[in-house]
């Protein structure tokens, strides 16, 4: 898409390599300036060996690495993966494994996504990049109606169960309207999808090589503005972690909270203002896959607390906040003692200076904890 | 005058141009190749000794036009990145109708007597009996199907009348081991493969033998064994899918190659423009298929658009273009075979265009009369069909005559109605299949759905075709 180049030397700030630091702090100090959350890192059982430093873009990186090193199919392509990525989450594997498995293809989703499900389809593992999630929709099509039905339609002679699609998502600061979206809701009402969103570098590794090893289409949501402020202790080994299954992350009495991705965070300050502010105890999930979502540990914890926040940045109206809060209040419906309350992005497109009102930030957050609180 | 240092270590070559015809100013003009890049003899390059390949032998070709720019301006030739040609000082925009249309290549004319000896591919007799049969069994099948859509028997089908001799010409020039992705008039590149009778009907039925399990519409085939990737509705979706494969099977060094039909009103789709660009950039063992028969349901191709058909497209692509009589099937076989060359062996592209026309209905949905003359389509079933044409080649050659033919016709019909009739008497399969293959193991969600919808039907049973569909597995 043209604006992806457009808005290419804006987001560069956040992105580029090292060469530029100068550039690059003067760019992170704004983008922390207007940073919405506190990144709450995650840690790993010992069993899991030796760890490394790692942001977000660098876990993903080694997931990647790890899918080529172990499968001689997989191959990884998109607009400019070659050099390493606008993200810098492709560097340094086509040096590694080659032209012909990690490529740059033309600029045109419609052909990438196409011609990702071709490739799984011939029985290669396929790692297909979109560069922004807001660029997915022209391969809306070959998406929805192509790689989610191929093993129905075909009564399982064919599937493109190999394929994987990586894309950046989400508020980063300043990324308008064309670089901020989370379009998970889209893709959530599309049968044999699975679309799953990491909240951190751990998590992102062990996800996408979940994702990518899995049999059915995987469409996988980066939040691209923790590719550098996400920084933890990843481990170095090769692991996958389930899809379908919801982290309850902090464990609380009062009130559940529900989010993905950066969201994540924003819940996690929220339950701590909450316990000083107003001695609430909160139970914060994340929900990790939008689809097939794990029903039974939002259920269960609802279940225990009798309210329940879904928080997402996507717009409120058919966000997937709507679907989890219709489940609930069907499943959970004699356990409820307020009604479920979504704190979302407003039903307007994603505004540029207007992006800190718009962001359903700690804030809001909090504000729905009182209400429902005191319901 | 500063000096021109490129031109100093290279050899002068002449430069290369042809006679283009200009119909607007009714005048010759002199076009260089390169720039225009649309020329029919574009179409190998290579081969025609017309436009370098390397990049080496492209400068030499530019700076030998480029001799008298470079000596009077002291300027070397373009050097943007972005294209490859001359500067030129006249302002002259290249006209679309520059040139003749792309050429339409026939080995034998509508009696069926081969033109030039050099371009019969010299068939067996068994081949080319085997090929009539397959092209008139579809033909048989198509007749027998329409007429049970008219009766309800079916909910949809549509016919090939009329494009039979792209199938089976193209197919017949295939490996069988190639992969396959059509549009959903290809159904003769099944029949050429061997693809049962039961298995088409069943598929129409979506009875309880249907390998698709009843979940598509009719006429969306697909087969493992028979390397055809089962057909979708959206159009042009598997154009870029068939160049994900090719790029594929090069990795795999499989020695194999991807067709892709579809029909030239689907190559207005963006999918198209992406699968012809990914294909060329990415260098891929693909032959391009064009249908192109004149119609997109009631829509003309003067409606469809405005350049040389489809195959003009190639060239501006860097993929290898031909444009063949669809209604004769030596010709699409002899380029099909040519194309499946070119891409096998240098991992490129192929375009092929077959002209035809689309003699039956779209659709069982559809009354072509509304959009066009019966005349028209009587011309076309008389006198340009791709069985006829056949027909005679083979009375020409000895291979067939009057009694083969009737017993033939009567073998297919029978063949045919035997088929159709074990269809029709199948049940539908379990409508538990309805909740799997969405993924590779049921979800949650969907037991609960199936759970459900089991209690639900098992309660209401009297308002459900529970008959009609086998008893859970």
């Amino acid at each position: 898409m043209v604006g992806a180049l457009l808005h290419f030397s804006a987001l560069r700030r956040l992105v580029a390599p090292s060469a530029s630091r100068p550039l690059l702090q003067a760019g992170l100090q704004h983008a922390r300036q207007s940073s919405h959350f506190t990144y709450y890192p995650d840690t790993v059982p010992e069993s899991y060996g030796e760890t490394q430093r790692l942001n977000l873009f660098q876990s993903i990186n080694t997931a990647l690495d790890h899918a080529l090193a172990t499968d001689d199919t997989a191959v990884i392509f998109g607009e400019d993966v070659g050099f390493g990525g606008v993200f810098r989450c492709t560097i340094g594997l086509q040096d590694k494994f080659g032209k012909d498995r990690v490529f740059n293809t033309p600029l045109c989703e419609q052909g990438i996504a196409g011609f990702a499900i071709g490739s799984a389809v011939g029985g290669a593992t396929t790692i297909a990049e979109m560069q922004f999630a807001d660029y997915i929709f022209p391969a809306f099509d070959q998406i929805v109606n192509e790689a989610a039905k191929y093993r129905y339609r075909s009564g399982n002679l064919f599937n493109c169960g190999k394929l994987t699609i990586r894309a950046p998502c989400g508020a980063v600061g300043h990324g308008a309207l064309y670089h901020s979206q989370s379009p998970e809701a889209y893709f959530s009402h599309t049968p044999g999808l699975k679309v799953v969103i990491p909240r951190g570098p751990i998590k992102a590794k062990g996800l996408l090589l979940a994702c990518i090893r899995d049999d059915n289409p995987c469409i996988f949501l980066e939040p691209k503005v923790l590719y550098r402020s996400a920084v933890e202790m990843v481990p170095s080994q090769d692991y996958t972690l389930p899809l379908s299954s919801a982290d309850v992350l902090v464990e609380g009495e009062d009130i559940t909270l529900l989010a993905w991705g950066t969201q994540v965070h924003v819940l996690r300050e929220v339950a701590e203002l909450a316990r000083q502010q107003l001695n609430v105890s909160c139970e914060v999930i994340d929900l990790v896959t939008i689809l097939p979502w794990d029903q039974q540990t939002v259920f269960n914890s609802v279940k225990k607390t009798g309210r329940l926040i879904v928080a997402h940045e996507a717009p409120i109206t058919s966000g997937f906040g709507a679907e989890i809060a219709a489940a609930v209040q069907n499943e959970c419906f004699l356990h409820l003692e307020a009604p479920v309350e979504r704190v979302c992005g407003f039903d307007t497109p994603f505004p540029h200076v207007y992006e800190p009102f718009y962001l359903p930030d700690k804030w809001r957050c909090l504000s729905a904890v009182k209400k429902l609180m005191s319901y | 005058m500063a000096a021109c240092p490129v031109l100093a270590a290279t050899p002068a070559a002449p430069r290369r141009a042809l006679h283009l015809r200009d119909s607007v100013a009714g005048q010759q003009h002199r076009v260089n190749m390169a720039a225009v890049g649309i020329s029919r003899l574009a179409l190998r390059p290579a081969r025609l000794g017309l436009l370098p390949r390397t990049r080496q032998a492209a400068a030499g070709h530019r700076v030998a036009f480029t001799r008298a720019l470079c000596s009077s301006l002291g300027e070397e030739q373009p050097n943007f990145p972005g294209s490859r040609s001359t500067w030129t000082e006249k302002l002259d925009f290249v006209q679309p109708d520059l040139y003749d249309g792309i050429p339409v290549y026939r080995v034998m004319d509508r009696k069926g007597q081969i033109i030039d000896p050099a371009s019969d591919p010299n068939l067996s007799e068994e081949k080319v009996v085997k090929m009539y049969q397959r092209m008139t069994l579809l033909n048989t099948m198509d007749r027998i199907m329409y007429e049970s859509q008219r009766q309800g028997r079916i909910s949809f089908y549509m016919t090939n009348y009329g494009e039979e001799g792209t199938h089976i010409g193209s197919a017949a020039a295939l490996d069988d081991q190639d992969i396959v992705f059509g549009q959903y008039r290809e159904a003769g590149v099944l029949m050429w493969r061997g693809f049962p009778l039961d298995r088409f009907m069943n598929q129409c039925y979506g009875n309880e033998a249907d390998k698709g399990k009843g979940r598509q519409m009719p006429v969306h085939y697909g087969s493992i064994e028979h390397r055809f990737v089962t057909i979708s509705s959206p159009l042009a979706t598997q154009m870029p899918q068939a160049v994900g494969t090719a790029y594929a099977f090069k990795r795999a060094q499989n020695g194999l190659c991807v067709i892709c039909y579809f029909g030239e009103g689907t190559s207005s789709e963006g999918d198209a423009h992406a699968a012809f660009n990914f294909s060329a950039t990415l260098e891929c063992p693909v032959i391009f298929f064009c249908r192109n028969n004149g119609y997109a349901i009631s829509t003309p191709t003067s409606e469809q658009y405005r350049g040389d058909g489809v195959a003009a497209r190639g060239p501006a692509y860097g993929i290898a273009t031909i444009r063949v009589d669809g209604n004769d099937v030596f010709a699409v076989y002899n380029a099909t075979k040519a194309a499946r060359h070119i891409t096998v062996t240098e991992h490129r592209p192929v375009l092929i265009e077959a002209m035809t026309y689309r003699i039956g209905h779209h659709s069982t949905s559809d009354d072509s009369s509304a959009y066009r003359s019966v005349d028209e389509v009587r011309l076309w079933d008389s006198t340009q069909h791709p069985i006829a044409r056949l027909r005679a080649y083979m009375i020409n050659q000895g291979y067939w005559d009057e009694a083969k033919e009737k017993e033939w016709k009567d073998d297919c019909k029978k063949q045919v109605m035997q088929s159709f009739a074990r269809a029709e008497r199948r049940q539908k399969p379990s409508w538990k299949l309805m909740f799997t293959d969405v993924y590779d193991n049921m979800p949650e969600h969907l037991k609960e759905q199936y759970q459900y919808m089991k209690a639900h039907v098992a309660e209401y049973e009297d308002h459900y075709p529970v008959k009609n569909f086998a008893k859970e597995q």
